[in-house]
Protein backbone atom coordinates (compact mmCIF):
# COMPACT_ATOMS: atom_id res chain seq x y z
CA UNK A 1 0.00 0.00 0.00
CA UNK A 2 1.48 3.33 -0.98
CA UNK A 3 2.18 5.97 1.61
CA UNK A 4 -0.37 8.27 0.00
CA UNK A 5 -3.12 5.67 0.22
CA UNK A 6 -3.47 6.50 3.90
CA UNK A 7 -4.34 10.09 2.98
CA UNK A 8 -6.81 9.82 0.12
CA UNK A 9 -7.77 13.49 0.31
CA UNK A 10 -4.24 14.53 -0.63
CA UNK A 11 -3.97 12.24 -3.61
CA UNK A 12 -4.27 13.28 -7.23
CA UNK A 13 -6.63 11.28 -9.47
CA UNK A 14 -3.79 9.33 -11.04
CA UNK A 15 -2.33 8.49 -7.62
CA UNK A 16 -5.77 7.23 -6.59
CA UNK A 17 -5.90 5.03 -9.68
CA UNK A 18 -2.46 3.58 -8.95
CA UNK A 19 -3.47 2.95 -5.34
CA UNK A 20 -6.69 1.28 -6.51
CA UNK A 21 -4.81 -1.01 -8.89
CA UNK A 22 -2.26 -1.83 -6.22
CA UNK A 23 -4.94 -2.66 -3.64
CA UNK A 24 -6.90 -4.91 -6.00
CA UNK A 25 -3.85 -6.77 -7.28
CA UNK A 26 -2.58 -7.20 -3.72
CA UNK A 27 -5.93 -8.62 -2.57
CA UNK A 28 -5.74 -11.18 -5.36
CA UNK A 29 -2.34 -12.24 -4.06
CA UNK A 30 -0.54 -11.13 -7.22
CA UNK A 31 1.96 -8.70 -5.67
CA UNK A 32 4.77 -10.55 -3.89
CA UNK A 33 6.05 -9.01 -0.67
CA UNK A 34 8.64 -6.35 -1.47
CA UNK A 35 8.17 -6.63 -5.23
CA UNK A 36 7.30 -2.98 -5.79
CA UNK A 37 10.24 -1.68 -3.76
CA UNK A 38 12.65 -4.10 -5.45
CA UNK A 39 11.43 -3.10 -8.88
CA UNK A 40 11.84 0.59 -8.13
CA UNK A 41 15.31 -0.03 -6.75
CA UNK A 42 16.33 -1.97 -9.84
CA UNK A 43 15.31 0.81 -12.19
CA UNK A 44 16.74 3.57 -10.02
CA UNK A 45 20.05 1.99 -9.12
CA UNK A 46 21.04 -0.97 -11.28
CA UNK A 47 20.45 0.23 -14.80
CA UNK A 48 21.17 3.68 -16.10
CA UNK A 49 23.45 5.78 -18.26
CA UNK A 50 26.44 4.90 -16.06
CA UNK A 51 26.42 1.55 -17.86
CA UNK A 52 26.43 3.10 -21.31
CA UNK A 53 29.17 5.48 -20.20
CA UNK A 54 31.39 2.48 -19.41
CA UNK A 55 30.79 1.12 -22.90
CA UNK A 56 31.72 4.45 -24.48
CA UNK A 57 34.80 4.89 -22.30
CA UNK A 58 36.01 1.39 -23.22
CA UNK A 59 35.51 2.17 -26.92
CA UNK A 60 37.52 5.40 -26.55
CA UNK A 61 40.31 3.63 -24.67
CA UNK A 62 40.52 0.44 -26.71
CA UNK A 63 40.37 0.69 -30.52
CA UNK A 64 39.83 -3.03 -30.91
CA UNK A 65 36.87 -2.93 -28.55
CA UNK A 66 35.48 -0.02 -30.54
CA UNK A 67 35.74 -2.07 -33.71
CA UNK A 68 33.84 -4.93 -32.08
CA UNK A 69 31.27 -2.52 -30.68
CA UNK A 70 30.49 -1.03 -34.07
CA UNK A 71 30.44 -4.45 -35.76
CA UNK A 72 28.23 -6.23 -33.18
CA UNK A 73 26.92 -3.92 -30.49
CA UNK A 74 25.02 -6.59 -28.57
CA UNK A 75 28.05 -8.87 -28.17
CA UNK A 76 30.50 -6.08 -27.33
CA UNK A 77 28.16 -4.58 -24.75
CA UNK A 78 27.68 -8.05 -23.24
CA UNK A 79 31.46 -8.18 -22.70
CA UNK A 80 30.92 -5.54 -20.00
CA UNK A 81 28.03 -7.50 -18.52
CA UNK A 82 25.12 -5.49 -19.91
CA UNK A 83 22.21 -6.99 -21.81
CA UNK A 84 18.66 -8.25 -21.51
CA UNK A 85 15.26 -6.73 -22.16
CA UNK A 86 15.37 -3.78 -24.56
CA UNK A 87 19.04 -4.46 -25.15
CA UNK A 88 18.93 -7.77 -27.00
CA UNK A 89 19.67 -6.28 -30.41
CA UNK A 90 21.99 -3.32 -30.06
CA UNK A 91 23.35 -1.21 -32.87
CA UNK A 92 25.96 1.42 -31.96
CA UNK A 93 26.23 4.42 -34.28
CA UNK A 94 29.39 6.52 -34.25
CA UNK A 95 29.59 10.29 -34.27
CA UNK A 96 32.46 11.77 -36.28
CA UNK A 97 33.36 15.36 -37.15
CA UNK A 98 31.22 14.97 -40.29
CA UNK A 99 28.31 12.87 -38.96
CA UNK A 100 25.99 13.33 -36.00
CA UNK A 101 23.60 10.56 -34.91
CA UNK A 102 20.51 10.92 -32.76
CA UNK A 103 17.94 8.36 -31.59
CA UNK A 104 14.18 8.63 -31.19
CA UNK A 105 11.11 6.41 -31.03
CA UNK A 106 8.21 8.13 -32.77
CA UNK A 107 5.67 5.36 -32.01
CA UNK A 108 6.31 4.83 -28.30
CA UNK A 109 9.44 5.04 -26.17
CA UNK A 110 11.88 2.35 -27.33
CA UNK A 111 15.20 2.92 -25.63
CA UNK A 112 18.20 0.73 -24.67
CA UNK A 113 17.39 -0.01 -21.03
CA UNK A 114 20.50 -2.03 -20.07
CA UNK A 115 22.88 0.73 -21.17
CA UNK A 116 20.85 3.91 -20.64
CA UNK A 117 18.20 2.92 -18.07
CA UNK A 118 14.60 4.02 -18.40
CA UNK A 119 14.10 6.93 -20.78
CA UNK A 120 13.77 10.48 -19.49
CA UNK A 121 10.29 12.04 -19.67
CA UNK A 122 11.14 14.41 -22.53
CA UNK A 123 12.20 11.46 -24.71
CA UNK A 124 8.72 9.94 -24.30
CA UNK A 125 6.72 13.15 -24.66
CA UNK A 126 5.11 14.26 -27.94
CA UNK A 127 7.33 17.26 -28.83
CA UNK A 128 10.54 15.22 -29.09
CA UNK A 129 8.91 12.28 -30.88
CA UNK A 130 7.08 14.52 -33.34
CA UNK A 131 9.90 16.90 -34.15
CA UNK A 132 13.13 14.91 -34.16
CA UNK A 133 12.29 13.20 -37.45
CA UNK A 134 10.93 16.36 -39.06
CA UNK A 135 13.37 19.11 -38.13
CA UNK A 136 16.32 17.55 -36.30
CA UNK A 137 18.75 20.39 -36.98
CA UNK A 138 16.34 22.96 -35.57
CA UNK A 139 15.41 20.82 -32.58
CA UNK A 140 19.00 19.88 -31.75
CA UNK A 141 19.97 23.55 -31.78
CA UNK A 142 17.01 24.36 -29.51
CA UNK A 143 18.21 21.68 -27.12
CA UNK A 144 21.66 23.24 -27.03
CA UNK A 145 23.33 21.00 -29.59
CA UNK A 146 24.58 23.39 -32.26
CA UNK A 147 26.21 21.53 -35.12
CA UNK A 148 28.66 23.02 -37.58
CA UNK A 149 26.99 23.72 -40.90
CA UNK A 150 27.52 20.79 -43.22
CA UNK A 151 27.40 18.18 -40.47
CA UNK A 152 25.32 15.27 -41.72
CA UNK A 153 22.52 14.35 -39.33
CA UNK A 154 21.38 10.75 -39.10
CA UNK A 155 18.20 10.17 -37.14
CA UNK A 156 17.41 6.60 -36.02
CA UNK A 157 13.74 5.84 -35.33
CA UNK A 158 13.64 2.69 -33.15
CA UNK A 159 10.54 1.16 -34.71
CA UNK A 160 11.37 -2.56 -34.66
CA UNK A 161 13.62 -4.78 -32.52
CA UNK A 162 16.95 -2.90 -32.66
CA UNK A 163 17.83 -0.42 -29.94
CA UNK A 164 20.45 2.22 -30.64
CA UNK A 165 23.29 3.77 -28.69
CA UNK A 166 25.24 6.76 -29.97
CA UNK A 167 29.02 6.59 -29.60
CA UNK A 168 29.97 10.22 -29.01
CA UNK A 169 33.27 11.66 -30.15
CA UNK A 170 35.98 11.65 -27.53
CA UNK A 171 36.41 15.26 -26.41
CA UNK A 172 39.72 17.02 -26.74
CA UNK A 173 41.73 17.30 -23.56
CA UNK A 174 40.93 13.79 -22.38
CA UNK A 175 44.19 12.26 -23.55
CA UNK A 176 45.80 10.27 -20.78
CA UNK A 177 42.63 9.95 -18.75
CA UNK A 178 41.89 6.55 -17.22
CA UNK A 179 38.94 4.58 -18.52
CA UNK A 180 37.06 5.21 -15.28
CA UNK A 181 37.63 8.97 -15.58
CA UNK A 182 36.58 8.88 -19.21
CA UNK A 183 33.29 7.27 -18.21
CA UNK A 184 32.70 10.26 -15.97
CA UNK A 185 32.82 12.55 -18.98
CA UNK A 186 30.05 10.71 -20.87
CA UNK A 187 26.51 12.02 -20.45
CA UNK A 188 23.18 10.38 -21.13
CA UNK A 189 22.31 13.12 -23.62
CA UNK A 190 25.48 12.44 -25.61
CA UNK A 191 24.53 8.76 -25.94
CA UNK A 192 21.02 9.68 -27.14
CA UNK A 193 22.59 12.18 -29.50
CA UNK A 194 21.01 15.41 -28.26
CA UNK A 195 24.38 16.70 -27.03
CA UNK A 196 28.01 16.61 -28.13
CA UNK A 197 30.80 16.44 -25.59
CA UNK B 1 -4.20 2.11 -36.53
CA UNK B 2 -3.71 5.74 -37.41
CA UNK B 3 -3.64 6.63 -33.74
CA UNK B 4 -2.45 9.56 -31.67
CA UNK B 5 0.67 7.61 -30.66
CA UNK B 6 2.02 7.84 -34.23
CA UNK B 7 3.57 11.24 -33.69
CA UNK B 8 6.46 11.40 -36.15
CA UNK B 9 6.37 14.66 -38.07
CA UNK B 10 3.34 16.23 -36.38
CA UNK B 11 3.58 19.97 -35.84
CA UNK B 12 2.55 22.45 -33.21
CA UNK B 13 3.95 20.80 -30.08
CA UNK B 14 6.46 23.51 -29.17
CA UNK B 15 9.73 23.10 -27.31
CA UNK B 16 11.02 19.91 -25.71
CA UNK B 17 10.90 20.21 -21.94
CA UNK B 18 14.44 18.99 -21.62
CA UNK B 19 16.58 18.69 -18.50
CA UNK B 20 20.01 17.05 -18.73
CA UNK B 21 19.61 15.53 -15.27
CA UNK B 22 16.29 13.95 -14.52
CA UNK B 23 15.22 11.47 -11.84
CA UNK B 24 14.16 8.00 -13.00
CA UNK B 25 10.76 8.54 -11.40
CA UNK B 26 9.42 12.08 -10.92
CA UNK B 27 6.80 11.04 -8.38
CA UNK B 28 6.59 8.01 -6.10
CA UNK B 29 3.42 6.83 -7.91
CA UNK B 30 5.35 6.46 -11.16
CA UNK B 31 7.67 3.86 -9.69
CA UNK B 32 4.77 1.98 -8.09
CA UNK B 33 2.83 2.10 -11.36
CA UNK B 34 5.87 0.79 -13.22
CA UNK B 35 6.06 -2.20 -10.88
CA UNK B 36 2.30 -2.85 -10.94
CA UNK B 37 2.37 -2.93 -14.73
CA UNK B 38 4.83 -5.81 -14.50
CA UNK B 39 2.40 -7.57 -12.15
CA UNK B 40 -0.47 -7.14 -14.60
CA UNK B 41 1.61 -8.24 -17.59
CA UNK B 42 2.78 -11.29 -15.64
CA UNK B 43 -0.84 -12.19 -14.87
CA UNK B 44 -2.46 -11.60 -18.26
CA UNK B 45 0.54 -12.52 -20.44
CA UNK B 46 -0.34 -10.38 -23.44
CA UNK B 47 0.83 -11.23 -26.93
CA UNK B 48 3.77 -9.27 -28.27
CA UNK B 49 2.54 -5.84 -29.28
CA UNK B 50 -0.72 -6.18 -27.39
CA UNK B 51 0.37 -3.92 -24.52
CA UNK B 52 1.63 -1.29 -26.95
CA UNK B 53 -1.65 -1.52 -28.83
CA UNK B 54 -3.56 -0.99 -25.60
CA UNK B 55 -1.69 2.33 -25.25
CA UNK B 56 -2.42 3.17 -28.88
CA UNK B 57 -6.14 2.64 -28.23
CA UNK B 58 -6.24 5.38 -25.57
CA UNK B 59 -8.56 8.32 -26.12
CA UNK B 60 -6.38 10.81 -28.05
CA UNK B 61 -7.18 13.67 -25.71
CA UNK B 62 -6.25 11.58 -22.68
CA UNK B 63 -3.06 10.43 -24.40
CA UNK B 64 -1.85 13.94 -25.07
CA UNK B 65 -2.66 15.24 -21.61
CA UNK B 66 -1.17 12.44 -19.54
CA UNK B 67 2.36 11.35 -18.79
CA UNK B 68 3.90 8.19 -20.10
CA UNK B 69 3.40 6.32 -16.84
CA UNK B 70 -0.28 7.19 -16.99
CA UNK B 71 -0.34 5.70 -20.49
CA UNK B 72 1.17 2.51 -19.13
CA UNK B 73 -1.21 2.49 -16.16
CA UNK B 74 -4.19 2.92 -18.48
CA UNK B 75 -3.03 0.18 -20.83
CA UNK B 76 -2.31 -2.25 -17.99
CA UNK B 77 -5.72 -1.63 -16.39
CA UNK B 78 -7.37 -2.00 -19.80
CA UNK B 79 -5.78 -5.40 -20.39
CA UNK B 80 -6.62 -6.47 -16.83
CA UNK B 81 -10.30 -5.64 -17.44
CA UNK B 82 -10.41 -7.12 -20.94
CA UNK B 83 -8.92 -10.39 -19.69
CA UNK B 84 -11.28 -10.58 -16.72
CA UNK B 85 -8.61 -10.11 -14.05
CA UNK B 86 -10.34 -6.99 -12.68
CA UNK B 87 -13.52 -5.09 -13.44
CA UNK B 88 -13.86 -1.45 -14.30
CA UNK B 89 -16.45 -1.08 -11.53
CA UNK B 90 -14.10 -2.25 -8.79
CA UNK B 91 -11.28 -0.08 -10.13
CA UNK B 92 -13.51 2.99 -10.07
CA UNK B 93 -14.94 2.14 -6.67
CA UNK B 94 -11.44 1.88 -5.21
CA UNK B 95 -10.16 4.96 -7.01
CA UNK B 96 -13.13 6.98 -5.81
CA UNK B 97 -13.74 8.32 -9.31
CA UNK B 98 -13.46 7.56 -12.99
CA UNK B 99 -10.75 5.21 -14.18
CA UNK B 100 -10.39 5.91 -17.91
CA UNK B 101 -9.55 2.85 -19.98
CA UNK B 102 -8.50 2.48 -23.61
CA UNK B 103 -11.04 2.07 -26.40
CA UNK B 104 -11.87 -1.27 -28.02
CA UNK B 105 -9.70 -3.08 -30.55
CA UNK B 106 -10.85 -1.89 -33.98
CA UNK B 107 -9.12 -4.57 -36.04
CA UNK B 108 -10.64 -8.02 -36.59
CA UNK B 109 -8.83 -10.90 -34.87
CA UNK B 110 -5.95 -12.35 -36.87
CA UNK B 111 -6.68 -16.07 -37.07
CA UNK B 112 -3.69 -17.30 -39.06
CA UNK B 113 -0.15 -16.25 -39.78
CA UNK B 114 -0.91 -15.25 -43.36
CA UNK B 115 1.64 -15.25 -46.13
CA UNK B 116 4.89 -13.38 -45.92
CA UNK B 117 8.48 -13.70 -46.99
CA UNK B 118 10.79 -15.92 -44.93
CA UNK B 119 13.88 -14.92 -46.87
CA UNK B 120 14.89 -11.29 -47.32
CA UNK B 121 13.42 -9.86 -50.50
CA UNK B 122 15.77 -6.88 -50.23
CA UNK B 123 19.45 -6.29 -49.61
CA UNK B 124 21.64 -3.40 -48.53
CA UNK B 125 21.59 -0.74 -51.21
CA UNK B 126 18.18 -1.71 -52.62
CA UNK B 127 15.65 1.03 -53.17
CA UNK B 128 12.29 0.28 -51.52
CA UNK B 129 8.95 2.00 -51.16
CA UNK B 130 6.88 1.76 -47.99
CA UNK B 131 3.38 0.41 -48.60
CA UNK B 132 0.83 3.17 -48.44
CA UNK B 133 -1.85 1.50 -46.37
CA UNK B 134 -3.82 2.10 -43.21
CA UNK B 135 -4.24 -1.06 -41.16
CA UNK B 136 -6.85 -0.70 -38.38
CA UNK B 137 -4.80 -2.67 -35.85
CA UNK B 138 -1.33 -2.60 -34.35
CA UNK B 139 1.54 -1.86 -36.70
CA UNK B 140 5.10 -0.66 -36.33
CA UNK B 141 5.08 1.15 -39.64
CA UNK B 142 4.86 4.86 -38.85
CA UNK B 143 2.55 7.01 -40.96
CA UNK B 144 5.19 9.57 -41.95
CA UNK B 145 7.06 7.15 -44.19
CA UNK B 146 4.14 5.44 -45.94
CA UNK B 147 4.39 5.77 -49.70
CA UNK B 148 7.95 7.12 -49.36
CA UNK B 149 11.04 5.74 -51.02
CA UNK B 150 14.24 4.87 -49.19
CA UNK B 151 17.36 2.73 -49.32
CA UNK B 152 17.95 -0.44 -47.30
CA UNK B 153 21.07 0.08 -45.17
CA UNK B 154 21.03 -2.94 -42.85
CA UNK B 155 19.39 -6.36 -42.48
CA UNK B 156 18.56 -7.28 -38.89
CA UNK B 157 17.29 -10.85 -39.10
CA UNK B 158 13.82 -12.35 -38.83
CA UNK B 159 11.35 -11.30 -36.14
CA UNK B 160 7.68 -11.89 -35.40
CA UNK B 161 5.46 -9.43 -37.27
CA UNK B 162 3.76 -7.19 -34.68
CA UNK B 163 0.68 -6.68 -36.86
CA UNK B 164 0.00 -10.43 -36.61
CA UNK B 165 1.03 -11.28 -33.06
CA UNK B 166 -0.79 -8.37 -31.41
CA UNK B 167 -4.14 -9.71 -32.61
CA UNK B 168 -4.14 -13.39 -31.81
CA UNK B 169 -2.11 -16.51 -31.23
CA UNK B 170 -0.74 -16.69 -34.78
CA UNK B 171 2.88 -15.79 -35.48
CA UNK B 172 4.78 -14.99 -38.64
CA UNK B 173 8.49 -14.25 -38.73
CA UNK B 174 9.81 -11.94 -41.41
CA UNK B 175 13.08 -10.26 -42.24
CA UNK B 176 13.56 -6.77 -40.83
CA UNK B 177 15.58 -3.91 -42.27
CA UNK B 178 16.82 -0.48 -41.45
CA UNK B 179 15.75 1.83 -44.28
CA UNK B 180 17.23 5.28 -44.84
CA UNK B 181 14.99 8.12 -46.04
CA UNK B 182 16.26 11.52 -47.06
CA UNK B 183 14.48 14.20 -45.06
CA UNK B 184 13.77 16.06 -48.30
CA UNK B 185 11.88 12.98 -49.55
CA UNK B 186 9.81 12.83 -46.38
CA UNK B 187 8.94 16.48 -45.93
CA UNK B 188 9.44 18.11 -49.36
CA UNK B 189 11.11 21.02 -47.62
CA UNK B 190 14.57 20.90 -49.12
CA UNK B 191 16.43 19.85 -45.97
CA UNK B 192 19.99 18.98 -46.90
CA UNK B 193 22.29 16.53 -45.18
CA UNK B 194 19.57 14.99 -43.02
CA UNK B 195 18.35 11.42 -43.20
CA UNK B 196 15.97 9.41 -41.06
CA UNK B 197 16.35 5.66 -40.59
CA UNK B 198 13.31 3.55 -39.79
CA UNK B 199 13.37 -0.17 -38.93
CA UNK B 200 10.74 -2.09 -40.88
CA UNK B 201 9.38 -5.58 -41.47
CA UNK B 202 9.59 -7.00 -44.98
CA UNK B 203 5.86 -6.93 -45.72
CA UNK B 204 5.76 -3.17 -45.01
CA UNK B 205 7.90 -2.69 -48.12
CA UNK B 206 7.67 -3.09 -51.87
CA UNK B 207 10.33 -2.81 -54.55
CA UNK B 208 10.83 0.69 -55.94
Amino acid sequence: MSEGAHHPAAMSPVEQRVAALEALLTERGLVPEGFIEQTIHRYESEIGPMNGARVVARAWADPQYKQRLLADGTAAIAELGFGGAEGDHMVVVENTPAVHNVIVCTLCSCYPWPTLGLPPAWYKDPPYRARMVREPRVLLAEMGCELPEGTEIRVWDSSAEVRYLVLPQRPEGTEGMSEADLAGVVTRDSMIGVARL
Amino acid sequence: MDGIHDLGGMQGFGPVDHAPAEPVFHEPWEGRARALIEVVLGAVRPNGGEFRHAIERMDPGHYLTSSYYEHWLTAAATLAVERGLLTREELEARAGGTFPLSGPVLAPPVTGPGAGPNEPRFHAGDQVRVRDWHPPGHTRCPRYIRGKTGIVVRLDGNYSVPDVEAHGAARRDEPTYSVRFNAAELWSDGQQGVCVHVDLWDSYLEPA
